[in-house]
Parts: C-alpha cells; structure tokens; sequence
C-alpha cells in the first residue's frame, strides 16, 4: 500500500515574524524556513506504518518554489521512498493546494494521503478536508492514531473534550494531529545522504488544474499590545487586586 | 440572501459557540438560519428558535445524523448552499471538520478563523500564532467563514424562531462512526470558562492535585501547556494555544508557564491575567496584569487557601 505525505516549507516555529514595512505582509526574507511540524508528525506516521508492515512505499509531496527542496530533504532524511516538487510562483491558497494535490494523488494512486492538520503559518487547517472531498474519499482529521483493519483505516480523531473513532474506507485522507507521533531525529549522515537522493519535479502549471488565489491580502497588521502590568508581593495583594478587578 | 450557521449542540442545547457565530453573522445585516444536524434534535431546536438574531431553524434529523460524519453534513450543506449568501460556523473541531469538505465541493474558498467580519467578504484573522492580523478580501458569491469565538459574544435569547425539517440526503458510505469517549469533569467548559486556571510542565504529577482546588474554589476549567500535555501531565484537550483550544476567560491563571509564542496565541486575548512563575524573566510576566515571582508550589496553596476565607 502507498502512502502520499504532503508536506509544507513554513517559517520556522521559533521564529518571531515580522510586517513588511508597507503593511502588505510578512517579511519572510533570510528568515529560517522548516517543514511545518504536523507535516513532520505525518512524514513520522507514514514511517511507522511502514515499519509496521502496512505500508510499502512512501512518497512526500510539496509545492512552493524550488526553495521547497529542503522540506523534501528532510523527508528524504527522515526515511520517506520518493519525494516529488509541484513548482510554482503562484500563491497558494488552501483550494489551490488541494486541487494541485489532487492531480498528484491521481498520477500516484495511494492508498493513504497524510497530510498535518493545519500549517503553523497560516493556520487555515483545511487542505486535507478539500483534498477529501475532490478525491471523493472519506477523510479522519485530528488524527492521534491510525491503524489499518479489513481494508478501513480505524482514525482516532482528537475532538473538544475527547476523542472519536471513525472507520474509513481506503483510499483515505488523513490529517495529524499532535500526539500521532513524535517526529525521530534527522542524523546528519542521513541529511547527507538525501541530498544526493533525486527530486522529481513537475510544473504546477502542466497539471491542468486552476488554482489561482481567490482571496486578496488586502494588510497586515501588529496585533494591538497589552498594557505591561504589575508584579505584586505577596498572594494577599493578588487577591487585593483580584477584587479591585472584580474577576473573583 | 440569507446567512445558514451550522449549529452545534448536545443533544438538548446549543453549544455556546453556536451563540457566538449567531453574533458574528449580524454583520451581513441579513436572516440568520441555524441548521441543526442529529438523530432526533426536537429539544434543542426549541432551545435554538430562543436565539435572539436567529430567523428560522431548519431541523435535519436523521437516524445516521446522530453522531454526523464530514462526509454526511458536507452533502446537507451543499444541498443547501444555493439558498445562502454565507454559511458560518464556529472555529471548532466540529466545524472545522466539516465546513472544508464542503467548501471544495463548492469550489469557493473558507476564511478560518475570522475575528472581524468587514463588509460582505471582506475579514480579519489572526496568522502566525496571532503575531499578524491580516485583512483579507475573498470573492464575491457564497462566502464559507468560521469564526473565532472568543471575538464574540454569545447571542442570548429573546428570540421566537420559525422551524422547519428538512429531509437527509441518503447516508455516505465512505465512513463510519465507531466510537467516543468524553472525559468526564464537573468542571465548566475550558472554551467558554470564565475562569481558567493553566498550568505548565513544572507541575509534573501533581498537576491536578495543586491546580483542582484552586479551578474548585474559582469554580473554573483547567488548562495546560503543550509541554505538560506532550509530558502527559495534563490530558490533550485541554491545551491551550494556537494548536490547542483558544480561550478569553475573565480572568487567566498561569503557573508555572514560561509563555512562549504558542501558548500566548491562545490566552492573550483574556480580560485579566495573572503569571506565578519563579523566574522573573519569564515571557508570560510581558502579557501579566499581575505577576507573581514565586514557587507555584507554595503560591497556588496560599492562593486557594486564601480565597477561602
Ligand atoms: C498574510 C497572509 C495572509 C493570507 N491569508 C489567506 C487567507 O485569508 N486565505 C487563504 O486562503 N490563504 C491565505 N494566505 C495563503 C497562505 O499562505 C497559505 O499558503 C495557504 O492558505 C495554504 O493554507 P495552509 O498552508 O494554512 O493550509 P492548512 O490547511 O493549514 O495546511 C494543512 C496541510 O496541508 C498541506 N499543505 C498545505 N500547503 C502545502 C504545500 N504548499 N505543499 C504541500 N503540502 C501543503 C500540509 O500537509 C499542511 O499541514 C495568506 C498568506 C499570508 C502570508
Ligand atoms: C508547532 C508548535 C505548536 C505549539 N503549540 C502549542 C500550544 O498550542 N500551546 C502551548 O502551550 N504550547 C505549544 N507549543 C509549545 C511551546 O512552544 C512551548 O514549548 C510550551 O508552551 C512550553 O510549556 P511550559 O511553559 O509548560 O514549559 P517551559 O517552557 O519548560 O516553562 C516552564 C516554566 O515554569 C517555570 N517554573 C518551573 N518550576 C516552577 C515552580 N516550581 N514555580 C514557578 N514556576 C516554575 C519556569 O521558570 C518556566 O518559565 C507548540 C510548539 C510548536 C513547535
């Protein structure tokens, strides 16, 4: 069975961003860049699976421009089969994502999309759903455990207050939450090796699909800043203030 | 053109995020219709036609419906979709679940996540774990948007709703539901807590035992870091941050928590907040009304104690 994981180029999370000077977005210019950390978790998942015997292949997919390399790099290092670049200039948006990822899954065939639950840069938390509904597949997101019975993917789905199991007939599309799995350590040996591994490329372009961005960024903006606050002395005063305050 | 919210329930009330996108969708300045998804949900759609703002309630109660799959209410909205001008929905994982699917089946964008509606299709929402609002301009046409429910309020009652039933499309075949489990706490919601209390890795093993009292005396929810989830502390849903739930309480208890960017997208925005930590350069002390330098295991005993009085 093969496992497609898509997997996005995002500013690094420990990254403090900021607006461009004319408020028409984020300055992401010689900011440190990494694969978005559910996408890590997927890649990781994919890998277990396959450790597991449920899996044979495994083949990680990115679009952005050629600096998206690196994300394939490290799936590569990580231990996925192929990695494949989906190159465009174009902004991306979530619909765009899921339609280009459509036309990859189609040349592909997987049984298995894996894909994180939202990408920590825009946080829209949504491809994977689209992707869903333009396969036609059933789709378990928030994952924080997979397994494959009977031909169905048993999803344990993280919801407000608990969890949910759904059964999904294959092919599926699944989405990873947090505690699916703990992404392993890329060895530098490993990052090494990947580098000489190919990237099969295709152009965004050639896959007939039209994903032009249907929203318009129109600014951006700093949040509004807290006022800087007191330290108090002692737990009394807390209270004091908590009264004054009327919150308790 | 009238404005449908996806409502969300228990079975015999609306989930109080349900209110909050009742509040969001006046700014279309249009009908609201709250469309109620179950086996049987009679008693919420009375405790729905109550809602202020709220025109008409369309029952869609179906045998398969009683725990709806992605795929199932995907189908119900895009059975409905020509009627609307916008479909809305909370920003919560029941939405957030659904509303995508429905989105490419539509073929039109969803803006997530919105704290301000501008204008027909025109939004704010928070980016980069709330570091950057954008203001963004979708197409014109139907409009799918879920709504941050912390920017606003619930919608009260006062209404008188009329309500409909609507038949189901035919159940998917894609999936199906096998099973929930729900962890039981006498404790309010931790999304619509007017308390919260929060605690971090450093609580280790006696997380419930120094935080639950406190939470009992303030009669509030608990909360915790990802470190203290990841560590298995705290259980999973109850994080907070911007890859956990976002809350606004009254009032924010944080100890032992260092206030990294993650965790401060997901409680910044509360009325007051107070920071227990023993490191006075802690980044949560930056967002604190008050703040206290101090071992949270002496502080949170004093506090609850002190409250008591
Ligand atoms: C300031 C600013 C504002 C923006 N506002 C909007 C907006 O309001 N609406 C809008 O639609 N777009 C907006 N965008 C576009 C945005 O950059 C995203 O690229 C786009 O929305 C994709 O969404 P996401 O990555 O958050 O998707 P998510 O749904 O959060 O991503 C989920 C998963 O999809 C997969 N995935 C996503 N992108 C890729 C990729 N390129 N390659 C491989 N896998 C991928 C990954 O597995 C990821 O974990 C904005 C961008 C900026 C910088
Ligand atoms: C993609 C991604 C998403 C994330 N999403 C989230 C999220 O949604 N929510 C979230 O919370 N985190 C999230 N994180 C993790 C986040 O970056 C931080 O690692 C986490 O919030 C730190 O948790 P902490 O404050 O418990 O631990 P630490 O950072 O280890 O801080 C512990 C603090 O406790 C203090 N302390 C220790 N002992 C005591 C004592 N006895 N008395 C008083 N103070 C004490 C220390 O001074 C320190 O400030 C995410 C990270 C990533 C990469």
């Amino acid at each position: 069975m093969k496992a497609l994981v898509a997997v996005k180029r995002v500013v690094d999370h420990n990254v403090r961003v900021r607006i461009k000077a004319d408020g028409s977005g984020v300055d992401t210019a010689g900011v440190k860049m990494s694969i978005n950390p559910f996408d890590e978790i997927a890649v990781e998942e994919a890998l277990r699976l396959k450790e597991r015997g449920l899996v044979s292949e495994i083949v990680a997919v990115t679009l952005g421009e050629a600096t998206s390399q690196d994300v394939l790099r490290h799936a590569l290092a990580m231990g996925v089969d192929r990695v494949i670049l989906v190159e465009t200039a174009t902004e991306l948006q979530p619909l765009g994502v899921a339609k280009l990822l459509k036309a990859v899954a189609e040349r592909e065939a997987p049984q298995l999309v894996l894909l994180g639950k939202q990408a920590i840069d825009d946080d829209a938390g949504q491809v994977g759903q689209m992707l869903a509904a333009l396969l036609g597949t059933a789709q378990g997101t928030f994952a924080s455990k997979i397994d494959i019975e009977n031909g169905e993917a048993i999803v344990v789905r993280e919801v407000e207050g608990g969890t949910e199991t759904v059964a999904l007939k294959l092919p599926a599309v699944i989405t990873a939450d947090l505690r699916l799995a703990e992404p392993r350590f890329v060895k530098l040996p490993n990052l090494m090796m990947a580098k000489k591994k190919p990237i099969e490329t295709l152009a965004a372009d050639s896959l007939g699909v039209d994903f032009a961005p249907r929203v318009a960024r129109t600014a951006a903006a700093e949040p509004p800043v807290r006022a800087a606050g007191i330290k108090v002395g002692s737990v009394a005063e807390l209270v004091q203030k908590l009264r004054e305050a009327k919150v308790i | 053109m009238s404005i449908l919210i996806l409502a969300e329930h228990d079975g015999q009330q609306l989930k109080q995020s349900t209110r909050q996108a009742v509040t969001a969708a006046q700014a279309w300045n249009a009908p609201v219709h709250l469309l109620l998804l179950g086996g049987d949900t009679a008693a919420v759609a009375a405790d729905a036609a109550r809602v202020a703002g709220v025109a008409q309630v369309i029952r869609v109660d179906a045998a398969h419906l009683e725990h709806p799959l992605a795929e199932d209410i995907a189908s119900v909205l895009v059975a409905l979709a020509g009627d609307y001008q916008a479909i809305v929905g909370a920003h919560t994982a029941f939405v957030k679940n659904a509303l995508p699917r429905a989105a490419a089946l539509l073929d039109v964008a969803l803006i997530a996540d919105v704290i301000e509606i501008k204008g027909n299709n025109s939004y704010v929402r928070p980016i980069y774990a709330g570091n950057v609002l954008a203001s963004v301009t979708n197409a014109a046409g139907l409009q799918l948007v879920t709504i941050r429910t912390t920017a606003f309020d619930a919608a009260g009652n006062g209404g008188s709703a009329a309500v409909t039933t609507l038949a189901a499309p035919a159940a998917g075949t894609l999936s199906r539901w096998v099973a929930e489990t729900r962890n039981v706490s006498d404790r309010p919601e931790l999304a619509t807590a007017r308390v919260v209390i929060s605690g971090g890795r450093s609580l280790g093993e006696r997380f419930e035992s120094v935080l639950g009292p406190l939470a009992q005396q303030l009669n509030g929810a608990l909360g915790a870091t990802r470190a203290a989830v990841d560590a298995g502390f705290a259980p999973n849903d109850i994080q907070v941050g911007q890859t956990g739930t976002v809350v606004a309480p009254e009032l924010y208890i944080a100890a032992g928590i260092s206030g990294a960017a993650q965790h401060l997208a997901g409680m910044k925005d509360s009325k007051v907040i107070v920071a227990i930590n023993h490191d006075p350069d802690a980044a949560i002390f930056q967002v604190a009304d008050f703040g206290i330098v101090a071992d949270l295991f002496d502080a949170v005993p004093q506090l609850t104690a002190a409250l008591k009085q």
